[in-house]
C-alpha cells in the first residue's frame, strides 16, 4: 500500500496498516543509520522546519539527526528566540516558516490542537511533535517500533501504562498505537490523574499497580511532571512513589520477559527504581537510538505522499 | 407611516391567539385586527405586507446577547448587534454588563441606553452587574442602574463565587423588584477546562469543564432563591443535572426560571472534534445525555425561554490554539431556524416555540413586549417557517462571523422586522 497522508497529527487518525506501513519502513532506515555514511538523499532540496514551544533537546535532536539524514535543509525556530515573544500569533509564525519555503513543519507545542490549526490553515506538511496533552506520535510509533522488534509482535501483548494519564500525550499515542495493533493495553495511576472516560475508548483502567502488571509484556512508565507535585493531584512525590514506582518487587507478577519503557527523562527513584531502568529488562536507550529511524520513516512517507500528489 | 399585514397566520402565545387575518398599524402602535380591508389596500399612505403563507407573531425577544459596547467594539457595537437582532427577528434584546468598563454603575447604563436609542435599530434592555467590576465582592450601584434603566443584575462570565455576596445581591434587588440572573458556574471546579468534561475531552487532550461545575452552583443559587424568595433566572442551562434541580424547585414553589441557548439544545461536544474554536463557549457544548435533557426541559416547561448568548469574537481572536480563544459563539442569525427545529423535531409546538421566545422571556425581566396586544406597540416579526436557508456567516449583519452552523441546511427565514412601527429589517 502507499501512503497518502499529507500530515502526521496523531495516532488515531492512522489505521492499523499506515502504523505497519511506518514500523516497515523504520526498518529500512535503521538499516541507513547502520551504515558508516549516514545519509541518503530521500529530502534533498526540501526545508523542514523544527518549530518548537516548548523546550525538549531530546525530541528536537531525534527530529534533527533524521531529517539531516534524510539530507532536509534543517531550520530550528525555538520560542527563546521566537517572535512570540512579541506577541505574534502561531498561525502568522507559521505562515511566515512556510513564506521562506518550509515545506515540513514539525511542531512541538504546549497546547491541545495546536498542530491542527496549522494542517487546517497551510499548505506544508504538519509532524506534531508533542502537543498538549493530546498526542505524541513520534513517541508511540517508536516505542511500537522497540516492542516490535523485541518481541516480533503487538498483537496479543499485555501493555500497561503507568502514572499520569490525565495530562500525557505519550499516554495517548501509546494507547491508540497499541490497541490498533491488537494488544490489551492497561492503564494505572492515582485516580485523579486517570480520567474516568478513558475506558469508553477500550482501555481497563486500574488504581492498583500490583493488579494492572500482572502477567505484563510491556511496562511504560509516564514522566511525573514535577510541577504537578505541588498542585492537588497528589499529597507528594513521595507517596506518588510509593504507590507507583516501579520496583523489581512490583514487577514480580509481570511476564518473564517483562520489557519496561520510558520516555525520558527519567526521574530516577520517582516512577522507576534505578536497578530496573539499568536493568535488564530496560529498553530505554534502545527506544532513544529508534526515536531517529522511526522520524525518518515519518518524514520519508509524508514526502512521497506529497510528491505522489 | 401606516402599515397593513395581510392575510398572515397571526399567533400571539401571550393571548393564545392563533388565527389568520389582518393587523394594521399606525403611529407605532397596533391600531386593529381589522376584517375588511378593501378601503385600506386602496389608500396610498397605507404600505401593504402580503403574508399569506407566513407567520405574524411578537417581535422576539432575547434575554441574553453579549453588544459588547463599550470597550469591544471590534467585535460588535450596539449598532451592529441591533442590526444582527433585527435580521434575526428580535424586535427587544437584553445587553450583558460584561464590556469595558463594565456596566457596574448608572453612568455606563446611560451610556448604553443612549447608544441603543441613537444608534440602535431594536429595543435594547441592559443588565448590570452584581458587584463593582464583576470582582464577586462589593456590590454594584444597583438601585442607581435600576433607576438609569436596568432590567436585572448578572455577573455574567464572571460568576458571584461567594454565596454571602450572592445572597445579599438577591435580598437587595427586592427593593427594586428585578430578578437575579446567574450564569451558575463553580469556577473552582471549571479551574482552566476549556470544553465539557467527557470522551472528546479525554482524547483530545483538552481540560475539562464537568457538569457538576454547573450543577453546583444551580442548587446553590436555588437555595439562596428559596431563602431569599427573590426571582432568580438561570442562564443558559446545559446539562441534565440542572434541568432536574429547576424542576424540582419549580414544583415546590421557588421562583425560578430558565432559559436555553440553541447551540445547547442543538449540538454535543462532539463538534469540538479537530478542536474547532466555533464550538467553544461556556457553558461548554455537553454531552447527548444533557442535550436530550435540555430538551426534554423545553418541552415540558422547565425551560421557559430559548435565548441566544450572542458572544461575537473577531476571526483573529478564534484563529489561534483552541486553549487561548475566548469562549462564545454568535446566535441572533441563527437562532429562529434552530428553534424552528425544535419544532420539527416534535419537542415544541409552532405556538410554544414562540412563547419561548416572545411573552416568556419579557415576563422575566418584567417589560410588556412580546405580544400583539391591539393598542400595545407595534414590535412584530413576519417569518416563512418552510423556507429554506443556508446558513452563510459571510452575511451575517453582526460584525463577528464566529458560528458552528456555517454552511448548514435549515428552515426558517425573517421576512420583515417591525420595531415600534418601523420596518427596521426585511430580507
Amino acid at each position: 500500500m502507499a501512503f497518502e497522508r499529507k500530515h502526521i497529527l496523531g495516532l488515531e487518525e492512522l489505521t492499523a496498516e499506515e502504523i505497519t506501513l511506518i514500523l516497515d519502513t523504520t526498518e529500512s532506515m535503521k538499516e541507513v543509520s547502520e551504515r558508516d555514511v549516514k545519509k541518503v538523499p530521500a529530502l534533498r532540496g526540501v526545508t523542514v522546519c523544527n518549530l518548537f514551544f516548548e523546550p525538549s533537546t531530546r525530541t528536537r535532536s531525534s527530529f534533527e539527526i533524521a531529517e539531516k539524514r534524510l539530507s532536509a535543509d534543517v531550520l530550528n525556530f525555538t520560542t527563546s528566540q521566537s517572535s512570540v515573544v512579541k506577541g505574534e500569533s502561531l498561525l502568522d509564525t507559521a505562515r511566515n516558516l512556510e513564506a521562506m519555503g518550509a515545506s515540513m513543519i514539525v511542531i512541538r507545542h504546549p497546547m491541545s490542537g495546536a498542530p491542527w490549526l496549522l494542517a487546517k490553515k497551510l499548505d506544508s506538511s504538519i509532524i506534531n511533535a508533542g502537543d498538549g496533552s493530546h498526542e505524541h506520535p513520534s513517541q508511540g510509533l517508536l516505542d511500537l517500533f522497540t516492542i516490535r522488534q523485541l518481541k516480533g509482535r503487538i498483537e496479543g501483548l499485555r501493555v500497561v501504562i503507568v502514572g499520569d494519564i490525565l495530562h500525557s500525550r505519550v499516554a495517548r499515542s501509546n494507547i491508540w498505537g497499541f490497541m490498533k495493533l491488537g494488544a490489551e493495553v492497561r492503564v494505572v495511576g492515582p485516580p485523579t490523574l486517570v480520567p474516568k472516560y478513558i475506558e469508553n475508548i477500550g482501555v481497563k483502567s486500574f488504581y492498583s499497580l500490583d493488579k494492572a502488571v500482572e502477567g505484563a509484556d510491556v511496562v511504560i512508565m509516564l514522566r511525573i511532571q514535577k510541577e504537578r507535585q505541588d498542585s492537588e493531584y497528589f499529597p507528594s512525590l513521595r507517596e506518588y512513589s510509593r504507590f507507583y514506582g516501579l520496583t523489581r518487587e512490583k514487577l514480580r507478577c509481570a511476564a518473564g520477559d517483562v520489557t519496561v519503557m520510558h520516555p525520558g527523562p527519567i526521574n530516577r527513584g520517582v516512577e522507576l527504581s534505578s536497578d530496573i531502568a539499568d536493568g535488564p529488562g530496560s529498553v530505554i536507550l534502545e527506544q532513544v537510538s529508534n526515536g531517529i529511524a522511526v522520524r525518518m520513516a515519518m518524514f520519508y512517507l509524508v514526502a512521497s505522499a506529497r510528491s505522489s500528489g | 407611516m401606516s402599515i397593513l399585514i395581510k392575510g398572515g397566520r397571526i399567533i400571539d402565545p401571550s393571548r393564545n391567539f392563533d388565527k389568520v387575518g389582518n393587523i394594521l398599524i399606525e403611529k407605532g402602535t397596533i391600531k386593529s385586527y381589522p376584517e375588511d380591508i378593501k378601503k385600506l389596500e386602496k389608500d396610498s399612505a397605507i404600505k401593504v405586507i402580503e403574508a399569506g403563507g407566513k407567520i405574524v407573531a411578537p417581535g422576539l425577544v432575547d434575554l441574553h446577547v453579549h453588544l459588547r459596547e463599550p470597550g469591544y467594539e471590534h467585535k460588535e457595537t450596539i449598532r451592529t448587534g441591533c442590526e444582527s437582532a433585527a435580521a434575526g427577528g428580535f424586535t427587544s434584546i437584553v445587553c450583558m454588563p460584561n464590556t469595558n468598563p463594565i456596566n457596574d454603575n448608572a453612568s455606563v447604563t446611560e451610556y448604553i441606553m443612549l447608544k441603543a436609542r441613537t444608534e440602535g435599530v431594536v429595543n435594547v434592555y441592559p443588565l448590570g452587574a452584581i458587584t463593582k467590576g464583576e470582582n464577586g465582592e462589593t456590590l454594584a450601584q444597583i438601585g442607581e442602574m435600576y433607576e438609569a434603566g436596568c432590567v436585572g443584575v448578572t455577573d455574567d462570565g464572571m460568576p458571584v463565587m461567594n454565596s454571602k455576596v450572592m445572597r445579599h445581591a438577591m435580598e437587595y434587588v427586592k427593593a427594586f423588584g428585578i430578578p437575579v440572573i446567574s450564569h451558575c458556574e463553580d469556577l473552582n471546579l471549571s479551574g482552566n477546562g476549556v470544553m465539557n468534561e467527557g470522551d472528546t475531552s479525554t482524547l483530545l487532550g483538552l481540560s475539562g469543564i464537568p457538569a457538576a461545575s454547573e450543577d453546583v452552583m444551580v442548587s446553590r443559587d436555588i437555595t439562596l432563591a428559596e431563602l431569599t424568595g427573590t426571582h432568580l433566572h438561570i442562564c443558559h442551562v446545559s446539562t441534565k443535572g440542572s434541568v432536574r434541580l429547576i424542576r424540582a424547585a419549580k414544583e415546590r414553589g421557588v421562583r425560578v426560571t430558565a432559559e436555553a441557548a440553541p447551540h445547547h439544545f442543538t449540538l454535543t461536544d462532539k463538534a469540538v472534534a479537530e478542536y474547532d474554536t466555533n464550538a467553544k463557549m461556556k457553558p461548554p457544548l455537553r454531552s447527548e445525555i444533557d442535550r436530550e435533557a435540555v430538551r426534554e426541559g423545553l418541552r415540558d416547561g422547565t425551560i421557559d425561554v430559548i435565548a441566544t448568548d450572542h458572544a461575537p469574537h473577531s476571526e483573529d481572536e478564534k484563529m489561534v490554539e483552541f486553549d487561548l480563544a475566548p469562549f462564545g459563539i454568535v446566535g441572533l442569525e441563527t437562532a429562529l431556524p434552530l428553534s424552528l427545529k425544535l419544532v420539527e423535531d416534535g419537542v415544541l409546538t409552532l405556538n410554544g416555540m414562540i412563547a419561548k421566545l416572545t411573552h416568556l422571556p419579557s415576563a422575566v425581566i418584567n417589560i410588556r413586549k412580546g405580544t400583539l396586544n391591539p393598542g400595545g406597540q407595534a414590535d412584530i416579526v413576519i417569518f416563512d417557517p418552510e423556507r429554506k436557508v443556508k446558513i452563510d456567516r459571510e452575511r451575517f449583519r453582526s460584525k463577528s462571523k464566529n458560528t458552528p452552523f456555517n454552511g448548514w441546511d435549515l428552515k426558517g427565514v425573517v421576512l420583515y422586522t417591525i420595531v415600534n412601527g418601523n420596518i427596521v429589517y426585511s430580507v
